[in-house]
């Protein structure tokens, strides 16, 4: 045991009529005798002494229990005696009297299962509502953009495609890499069994070029970018930067947002194409080990199985999804309210939401795409 | 107990304390002790070190050299336990109140007993609700979170978070910095109303005027990396030390002739 720590508060009843406490009724000594406070009873009408002699050391804690004791006694009709306090110990008990009456604040009644269901549904369409104005918003600032093509800022965009980007390109190439790994070891099996070892060339072309590059460059970018963008935003809303840049005359959208658009906009193809190199680079190797296909085997057999239209079909996703990671990114970043932990909570949001717009996004995509025969 | 000798213990000691930061020297040799039960106020101009000087005081800061002194027990090679022990004898109120934002006010006071007490629930909520009302503060104002509060009741609620284990020593800094004339009236006299009823010995950073002529008893003058001058403000404004005399011939400086 700590030598600093005091001795533990004590009550004792050596007599129906008496109350002895001893030791430090403090924050930190009353814990054993709280629960004890709880229950002492005595019979109404009766006396009761108590001895305060032995308390070594009493704060607001065990001043505050030690009153709301005498209190309750005193309301069950017992004659009260408190004797032998030191005079500050009695000073501070009185103190704490003074305030004491003081209600504490009422407890908040939990909500039924109906209720919260209602709240969380209306959070929900304010926060599709309030996502549609930012859209909106946005789209004007692009509007005065065009108009007025100088207000463009071209260096945060530039550094945006570089962070976004170039930056991204690592990470990007080694995991469409290895799902063209993947996707090949998984196909190689069933190719097998029919003998049709070649047509790994059309499996690879199309998965990659048409869902896969694009689908994992857009889950990259928005777990490394919309991210970032959201708790750059958030941070900058909390510390009143964003409030300066509009005292300042400067369109936080014009500033923050619009460039991130347009880097993502340019970056995000440019990914794509990467990730489609790397993933048929990928698959490739997997083909040659695997499936004895080799490489100028394999690269006739792409030509003819993949068409320009697959490759373009998978580019032509890459900008649409690259305007929903910036715009639920920056989004998320202006809703920020409060502190630090508000932040945490808009940047996952922003993820999440991203992750999940990119996803039916894609969907929408195959089903329009089937639609039209592509 | 030994308390006539506990009175006469000074409650903070620092001697020969030095600081650098790379080149840059920030103390070189400070002197300061803090009696029981008295404010003392330290000021000084910018980077003049105060707040290091704070920071070393509450162990969040190791100085170069030197030693400090808090509530008896040296600060230079204190073990874990022995500084946990520590730092529940004393409160600190950070400059922007330093409040967890994820917690309501009434829960931020409550943090301390929850953590460091095995009192149950109801009573912690109870000694909380105590202490915001003690700092001044609506019961109502309990339940908001620390970013729906303005910037006076913020500081008291900080107030009553340090002042949840009922520590011995209370540090503040800038109590009023950011406050409006009213409000840092109502800062002054709870400190005072502190001192006076709980005993408590109260150290801290301030650049206000009034919070000084009024409240502290002793004021440490702190520049050029030492203590130019220590004193009640009376006393300082006698005196003929050139960075002492900045504070007071200013143009905001006050005559002592003139306390409002």
């Amino acid at each position: 045991m700590n030598p600093l720590s005091p001795a533990p508060a004590t009550i004792a009843r050596p007599t129906p009529q008496e109350l002895a406490l001893s030791g430090s009724w403090t924050a930190l000594g009353i814990g054993g005798v709280a629960a004890q406070l709880g229950v002492l009873a005595a019979p109404a009408g009766a006396e009761l002494a108590v001895d305060g002699a032995r308390i070594e050391a009493l704060d607001t804690a065990g001043a505050l229990i030690l009153h709301k004791l005498l209190t309750r006694l005193r309301d069950e009709g017992i004659a009260v005696q408190l004797r032998a306090l030191r005079p500050e110990f009695a000073r501070l008990l009185e103190v704490v009297g003074q305030r004491a009456a003081s209600p504490s604040p009422a407890a908040v009644a939990p909500e039924s299962g109906l209720a919260g269901l209602g709240r969380s549904a209306a959070a929900g369409l304010e926060q599709a509502a309030a996502l549609l104005s930012f859209v909106g918003a946005s789209a004007l600032a692009l509007a005065g953009c065009v108009a007025h093509p100088a207000r463009f800022r071209w260096r945060p965009m530039l550094f945006n495609i570089r962070a976004a980007g170039f930056d991204a390109l690592p990470i990007v190439g080694l995991l469409s890499f290895l799902l063209g790994v993947v996707v090949a070891y998984q196909g190689a099996d069933q190719l097998r069994q029919y003998g049709a070892n070649i047509f790994v060339a059309d499996l690879i072309g199309l998965s990659m070029l048409r869902e896969f590059a694009p689908l994992i460059v857009a889950l990259i970018v928005a777990g490394r970018s919309g991210s970032a963008y959201a708790a750059q935003i958030g941070t900058m809303s909390v510390t009143e930067e964003i409030d300066a840049m509009r005292t300042l005359g400067i369109a936080p959208l014009e500033l923050l947002v619009l460039p991130k658009i347009f880097a993502l906009l340019i970056a995000l193809p440019l990914l794509t194409v990467f990730a489609d190199v790397l993933g048929v680079f990928g698959g490739m190797i997997m083909a040659r080990a695997q499936l004895g296909v080799g490489f100028d085997e394999f690269l006739v057999r792409f030509v003819k199985a993949v068409s320009p239209t697959a490759y373009l079909v998978g580019i032509c996703k890459a900008p649409v999804f690259a305007v929903i990671i910036a715009v639920v990114g920056c989004f998320q970043g202006f809703r920020t309210k409060g502190g630090a932990d508000s932040v945490g909570r808009q940047t996952t949001l922003s993820v999440v939401q991203a992750t999940f717009l990119v996803i039916v996004a894609d969907a929408l995509f195959s089903i329009a795409f089937s639609a039209l025969d592509l | 107990m030994q308390a006539a000798a506990r009175a006469q213990e000074p409650v903070v000691e620092v001697s020969k304390v030095s600081t650098r930061f790379g080149e840059h020297v920030v103390h070189s040799g400070v002197d300061l002790e803090v009696r029981r039960a008295e404010i003392f106020a330290v000021i000084g101009g910018s980077g003049s070190g105060k707040s290091t000087l704070l920071r070393e005081l509450i162990l969040l800061q190791r100085p170069d050299s030197g030693s400090i002194r808090v509530l008896g027990a040296d600060l230079q090679g204190l073990g874990d336990d022995e500084a946990l022990a520590l730092r529940q004898r004393w409160g600190v109120m950070f400059q922007h109140g330093g409040l967890f934002g994820s917690l309501t006010v009434h829960e931020n006071v409550g943090l301390p007993l929850r953590e460091h007490t095995g009192l149950e629930d109801p009573l912690i909520d109870e000694i909380a609700a105590w202490k915001l009302a003690m700092a001044g503060l609506e019961p109502e104002a309990g339940a908001r979170y620390p970013s729906e509060l303005s910037g006076g009741m913020l500081k008291r609620a900080s107030l009553a978070r340090a002042l949840a284990l009922d520590p011995e020593l209370l540090f503040l800094d800038e109590p009023t910095a950011g406050l409006d004339p009213e409000s840092a009236a109502g800062v002054d006299q709870l400190v005072r109303h502190l001192r006076d009823q709980f005993g408590l010995t109260i150290v801290m950073i301030t650049h206000d005027l009034d919070l000084l002529w009024q409240v502290a008893d002793r004021v440490a003058v702190l520049a050029e990396g030492t203590v130019q001058g220590v004193g009640s403000m009376a006393e300082l404004a006698r005196m003929d030390v050139p960075a002492v005399r900045k504070f007071f011939d200013g143009p905001r400086g006050r005559a002592p002739s003139k306390p409002r």
